[in-house]
């Protein structure tokens, strides 16, 4: 019977050989995702930075030029044009105004009649204009509930396992969550809510791989009392290899025409879901593993010691 | 584990057809949709503002300015007050969320006492024995009054919106001072933020010509008047008018205000409520010859001579109208005054092309994805793999369902949110199947293998699908908007997936089993 496995049944990898190697990598693709955020930084979307952007059809393919020196004209700052799509659709940010929460809408306003006057026909397919009250608050929630949930796992893990596996999947939770951060500021892809979602549901689909790799673990812990935990955790890893890769590779292929067809912000949550699919996955390898192996030495519980105890009583 | 009682496969069957059934409008045809009589399952996904197009206006109520406002009015009622009594004070005025004077003569206190109490109603009062006095907000006075300035602003926009003809909005409060107005199919929704973005107090008051605009503002301004521009300069217009604070009649007398053309002039005709028209009437008659002024948002509109008691009920407001200015005047007058002033400070604003640009691009990546989750499956696990695609397209129609059944909104993000459910709901499986490969590699006998393998996965399912309810839990505490679609969705779909993944194939699984009796699995 013919069967799609990407890798064979019983294999014996050493993947705890690599256990130095995976953690030094990692740390230091870690560190220098966050030197990266904060020199380039993120390229924040208005969710969070505030200001206003504007997606608009002209008739015809749109002229950058005469565009970008009329929106220059209306002396609102710097207006940032991008081509979305098709040739006909711009995309036209403009920072924060200053002046507070009036001063966006007179800006869209001014924006608004500019376009309709100097281009008619011009279609304003979407219009969003965020105030500094509002983006201060989103971005707060926004770290809150990173928080938040970093925590909430630490807590669920170590109540469902024991300590070491908890704090390995935090540990590993707030590298990959660090690296995905870098991937936003290499890319300069926009950070805004949306890119909130992917990061928590990297995280969610990480814990997920993680949480296989450990069950196991705790399972073969209890059946192998006199197997070194190195060894134990290369068997557990081995014997859920295929469902991580057969696992990863669905998710993949459900997120992949996402990021084919769609557009804007859901297309880029398309590409982070993508990217944290690898990084989530590997991690799950290479870092939970190592972290539990160098917390859990000699020190997880492996069955019932005390037996010789009451042999030995009369 | 692998039988199951009759009640349970009727329950199961039971599920599934509800879930057909509350999932089935969606594919009809709103017009078709509609028509199905209202004991029938006839609720759709309610499709965000982001998918449909349309306008979401976050509105935030200045609470300040109507405590500010509020105390101001307080001190100008003491000030008379005293003033009447002939006691006498010091430093009168506002200072915070307080009203403070320091009476000259502390042996006074107790004659000033009750006309103080009987002017600062609603707030603590507190008299020092030095003559120093205190009125202020508690902070359940404060929370008292924005209560009411909100319930009253929601009532107010509501009337403001419904008057732009706008269909099906939704208004709610949200948080301590904001209001959340979202009007489905509006594309352009400047008309709507600038009936919005105004206050609407309209106040019929006196002119004080006992001084001359340029007077009041070098310093001689009598304290029971205020300078207030006009709305429109005209020409031969003053640049600013002296008007007297006391309030002749004010815009809630109005029931009722008109746009109406007069040889070529727009006008605003408008009537008083009996109160109104009775206070008009005797403030014209007492009056005549003498100038009033109408007064929109501190805003001189007009400021006629009196030349007759007016006494109809009724009148007309001329300005420099144009038709939609009058229009815009008169729906204002009619929805009454704002008590707070309202600022927006989010929008967002789609159009319906780009939502069904979304809505065909999202439709397009389900379809994609599923059709290459489903075929890397039978690929993957063979027959068992099939019953995941089973189990796959009832998880979608399930979470079809909810979302139909709850009302709940589909975002874009939503639709990216199904896509992720599909993705790891199928995980259930591949746990699943991967785990009775391995108990059918020791040996065990097929029942056993199944058995253990939904037994052994279960508890690892149930891991990982909680910690991403609890992260998505958190998501919609916190996130907004759209983002909360995502939330909505993804956590519908895994709470679904539990049952589809789990319940549902082991229910397969078990069917073919007993027909079947295979001697081997063909994991």
């Amino acid at each position: 019977m013919f069967r799609l496995r990407f890798v064979p049944d019983n294999t014996k990898i050493a993947f705890m050989r690599g256990r130095i190697a995976g953690l030094v990598v990692s740390a230091i693709l870690s560190t220098t995702s966050i030197f990266l955020f904060f020199y380039p930084g993120l390229n924040y979307g208005i969710d969070f930075r505030g200001g206003i952007a504007i997606e608009a059809r002209t008739q015809g393919p749109a002229d950058f030029g005469a565009l970008r020196s009329a929106l220059n004209g209306l002396g609102l700052g710097e207006a940032a044009l991008q081509q979305f799509g098709s040739p006909d659709n711009v995309l036209i940010r403009l920072e924060r105004q200053p002046g507070g929460d009036e001063a966006q809408q007179k800006a869209v306003e001014l924006v608004r009649q500019m376009l309709t006057s100097k281009f008619p026909g011009t279609e304003l397919r979407s219009v969003e204009a965020v105030g500094a009250t509002i983006s201060g608050e989103l971005f707060q929630n926004g770290m809150i509930a990173l928080g938040l949930a970093l925590v909430a796992m630490l807590i669920y893990i170590w109540f469902r396992f024991e300590w070491q596996f908890g704090v390995g999947a935090v540990v590993t939770l707030v590298l990959d969550v660090t690296k995905t951060v870098g991937f936003f500021a290499i890319t300069g892809l926009q950070f805004n809510l949306t890119s909130l979602a992917a990061i928590l549901t990297i995280m969610g689909y990480s814990i997920n791989d993680k949480v296989v790799v450990y069950d196991r673990v705790r399972e073969n812990l209890r059946k192998y009392k006199a197997m070194p935990l190195r060894q134990l955790i290369d068997l557990s890893i081995n014997e859920t290899l295929n469902r991580t890769i057969n696992t990863s590779f669905t998710t993949f292929l459900a997120t992949l025409p996402l990021a084919v067809v769609a557009t804007g912000a859901v297309r880029e949550f398309a590409f982070v879901i993508l990217f944290g699919i690898v990084v989530g996955t590997s991690s799950s390898i290479f870092i939970a593993a190592p972290i539990l192996l160098f917390l859990g030495e000699n020190k997880l519980r492996r069955g019932p010691k005390p037996k010789l105890v009451t042999d030995a009583r009369p | 584990m692998m039988y199951f009682a009759r009640w349970k496969v009727t329950a199961i069957l039971t599920l599934l057809a509800l879930g057909c059934i509350f999932a089935f409008p969606n594919l009809l045809p709103t017009r078709v949709s509609d028509a199905i009589p209202g004991w029938l399952p006839h609720e759709r996904v309610s499709l965000g503002l982001d998918l449909r197009g349309g306008s979401h206006l976050l509105l935030e109520a200045d609470i300040d300015s109507v405590v500010h406002e509020r105390l101001t009015s307080i001190v100008d009622g003491i000030r008379s007050a005293l003033r009447k009594a002939n006691i006498g004070y010091t430093d009168l005025g506002v200072q915070g969320n307080a009203v403070k004077l320091k009476l000259r003569d502390p042996s006074v206190i107790e004659t000033a006492r009750p006309l103080l109490e009987a002017e600062t109603k609603g707030l603590d009062l507190t008299i020092a024995d030095d003559g120093s006095v205190t009125a202020s907000y508690s902070d359940a006075g404060i929370a008292e009054l924005t209560q009411n300035v909100m319930d009253q602003s929601i009532d107010i926009v509501r009337k403001r919106v419904d008057e732009t003809g706008t269909r099906e909005p939704t208004i709610q409060r949200q948080g301590k001072d904001r209001i959340l107005v979202q009007l489905p199919g509006i594309q352009d929704p400047e008309q709507v933020k600038r009936y919005l973005g105004k206050t609407a107090k309209m106040t019929f008051r006196f002119v004080d010509t006992s001084v001359t605009p340029e007077e009041a503002t070098s310093g001689n301004l009598p304290p029971t008047d205020e300078v207030l521009p006009p709305d429109s300069p005209r020409p031969g217009e003053p640049g600013s008018y002296v008007i007297m604070k006391r309030v002749m009649v004010s815009g809630e007398n109005l029931t009722d205000a008109q746009p109406s053309n007069h040889d070529g002039m727009w006008v605003v005709q408008f009537n008083f409520d009996s109160l109104g028209a009775t206070r008009f009437c005797e403030a014209t008659r007492d009056n005549v010859g003498k100038l009033f002024a109408i007064v929109l948002d501190n805003k001189v509109i007009s400021a006629p001579v009196i030349r007759d008691a007016i006494c109809a009920g009724s009148g007309e407001i001329s300005g420099s109208f144009t038709s939609e200015s009058a229009t815009e005047l008169a729906r204002l007058l009619r929805s009454g005054a704002l008590p707070a002033p309202m600022k927006i400070i989010e929008e967002r604003s789609v159009g319906p092309d780009l939502g069904a640009d979304s809505i065909r691009a999202g439709v397009y990546a389900c379809a994609v994805g599923f059709a290459l989750v489903t075929t890397y499956m039978v690929l993957a696990y063979g027959l068992f793999g099939l019953f995941a695609d089973a189990a796959l397209i009832f998880n979608l129609i399930l979470t079809i369902a909810a979302l139909s059944l709850l009302q709940a909104t589909l975002t874009l993000p939503g639709i990216a949110g199904m896509l992720l459910t599909l993705g790891m709901s199928v995980d259930a499986n591949v746990l699943i199947n991967e785990r009775i490969r391995e108990e059918t590699k020791l040996g065990r006998s097929p029942i056993a293998a199944l058995d253990a393998g939904f037994r052994r996965a279960f508890a690892t399912i149930l891991d990982a699908n909680l910690t991403t309810l609890i992260k998505m839990a958190l998501l919609y505490v916190l996130g907004s908007g759209t983002v909360k679609g995502f939330a909505v969705t993804i956590s519908l779909g895994i709470m679904t997936s539990m049952f589809t993944a789990i319940v549902l194939v082991r229910w397969i699984m078990s069917v073919w089993l007993r027909r079947r009796r295979p001697a081997t699995l063909p994991v």
